[in-house]
């Protein structure tokens, strides 16, 4: 039970274990734990800037759908003001053809009926002149009253 | 359950027999050959199982060898870290070793008292002692160890100058009172290998002696007393590895500090 010479046996085990422990056992070790607690913190920050991103790309989204939105209302007012127009250019050229033929219309009569009357003035005149001449084939001097007969001839058109 | 060759003495004679080193030598240059042998094959196991894990360790997924060697080694790094503040490639190592050896050392004591003693008698050694920490010569080599340490990092750390000076006038600050500090200081630094040799020693001493004593009932008592002995002692092996390890840190980070 005294101390003797298996203490200083028991140091030099102990000196070898310590220095072949502190040599190739801690430091690998130590270094493998080190390089997870990076990877882990590494993981996490990774994560958290991917949600960080999604939140962002989400509010970007949501720009850019309103932005469509705001952008596709405007083109449908614009359709919608277009077609507009153009129904009101339509009408209008429509309008304008429609007054135009009803104009060349209305001219082509007024010539139909200045040439009827035309037609109907010397007609009449003809006949007025025959029946006056039948008339006054007994009484009346031809050469004197044919310049009242084409006076008469003359009133009537 | 004696053996034949100590029947005739009863159960003292059993007692002794079971804490009779095998030893070769005379006086001062006797050798332990039992505490050397199962300090040093328990010292292989733990550098076995430690190397074999450092050698293919990995920052990925670990494998179950690698995972019980992290929870050790990030166990004795949470200590180291909590106690000891200063940068040391000594410090963490040295309390790995400790808290496995010593942890190693005391679990021997759960082994069956004559297991051992009883596979030595029949390969002809008579005496066998397989718990090293219940020699002193185990836990003192330890303690001295670490004991030389703290001189040695005082002296680094703080100078020879300081380091004496502290000594003389520590905890009083008088030239009056110098051979007074002188002698509070001594005590208290030879406290520190003493206490920590003497603690260990002593726990595992006395559990292995109890275990023995329970060795000595009637073998339908043994299972009684000895589980809940062994069961109690789990917490004992741990425990006292642990204190070991703790205090070393402990008393080099003292030395680690100027006052």
């Amino acid at each position: 039970m005294s101390i003797n010479a298996t203490l200083i046996g028991q140091m030099i085990t102990f000196t070898l274990l310590v220095w072949f422990t502190m040599k190739y056992i801690w430091p690998p070790l130590i270094e493998a734990l080190e390089e997870r607690r990076k990877k882990i913190a590494e993981g996490l920050a990774a994560a958290e800037q991917g949600q960080e991103q999604m939140a962002l790309a989400e509010k970007r989204a949501l720009i850019v759908l309103k932005e469509a939105k705001e952008q596709s209302s405007v083109i449908v007012s614009l359709a919608q003001k277009r077609a507009n127009e153009v129904i009101e250019q339509s009408k209008d050229n429509a309008k304008k053809e429609g007054d135009r033929m009803i104009d060349a219309a209305k001219s082509q009569i007024e010539q139909e009926l200045q040439q009827t009357k035309e037609g109907l003035r010397q007609e009449v005149a003809t006949l007025a002149l025959s029946a006056a001449e039948q008339i006054l084939k007994k009484e009346i001097n031809k050469a004197e009253h044919k310049t009242l007969i084409a006076k008469v001839a003359s009133q009537l058109g | 359950m004696a053996t034949e060759a100590h029947a005739a003495e009863g159960a003292t004679g059993y007692i002794v027999h079971h804490l009779t080193p095998f030893s070769v030598g005379e006086g001062f240059w006797t050798l332990h050959l039992d505490t050397l042998f199962f300090s040093a094959v328990l010292g292989s196991l733990f550098i076995w199982f430690f190397k074999t894990v450092a050698e293919k360790v990995t920052a990925d997924e670990p494998n179950l060898m690698q995972n019980f060697a992290e929870m050790i080694i990030e166990f004795v790094d949470q200590q180291v870290k909590d106690t000891f503040h200063g940068e040391s490639k000594l410090i963490a190592p040295l309390a790995l070793t400790i808290f496995c050896w010593v942890f190693l050392w005391n679990a021997m004591d759960l082994l069956p008292v004559d297991l051992m003693p009883g596979i030595a008698s029949m390969m002809g050694v008579d005496y066998m002692r397989v718990v090293p920490s219940t020699d002193l010569n185990g836990t003192f080599a330890l303690s001295f160890s670490v004991f030389f340490l703290i001189i040695f990092y005082n002296l680094k750390i703080k100078g020879v100058l300081s380091f004496s000076k502290e000594i003389l006038f520590h905890p009083f600050n008088t030239v009056f009172l110098i051979p007074f500090n002188i002698l509070l200081n001594l005590v208290e630094y030879i406290a520190k290998p003493v206490s920590l040799a003497l603690r260990l020693f002593g726990n595992l001493y006395a559990g292995e002696l109890i275990f023995i004593l329970i060795a000595l009932m009637p073998w339908y008592i043994q299972p009684l007393l000895g589980f809940p002995w062994a069961v109690f002692h789990i917490l004992i092996i741990t425990l006292q590895a642990f204190i070991f390890m703790v205090l070393t840190i402990v008393y080099l980070s003292m030395a680690h500090e100027d006052h």
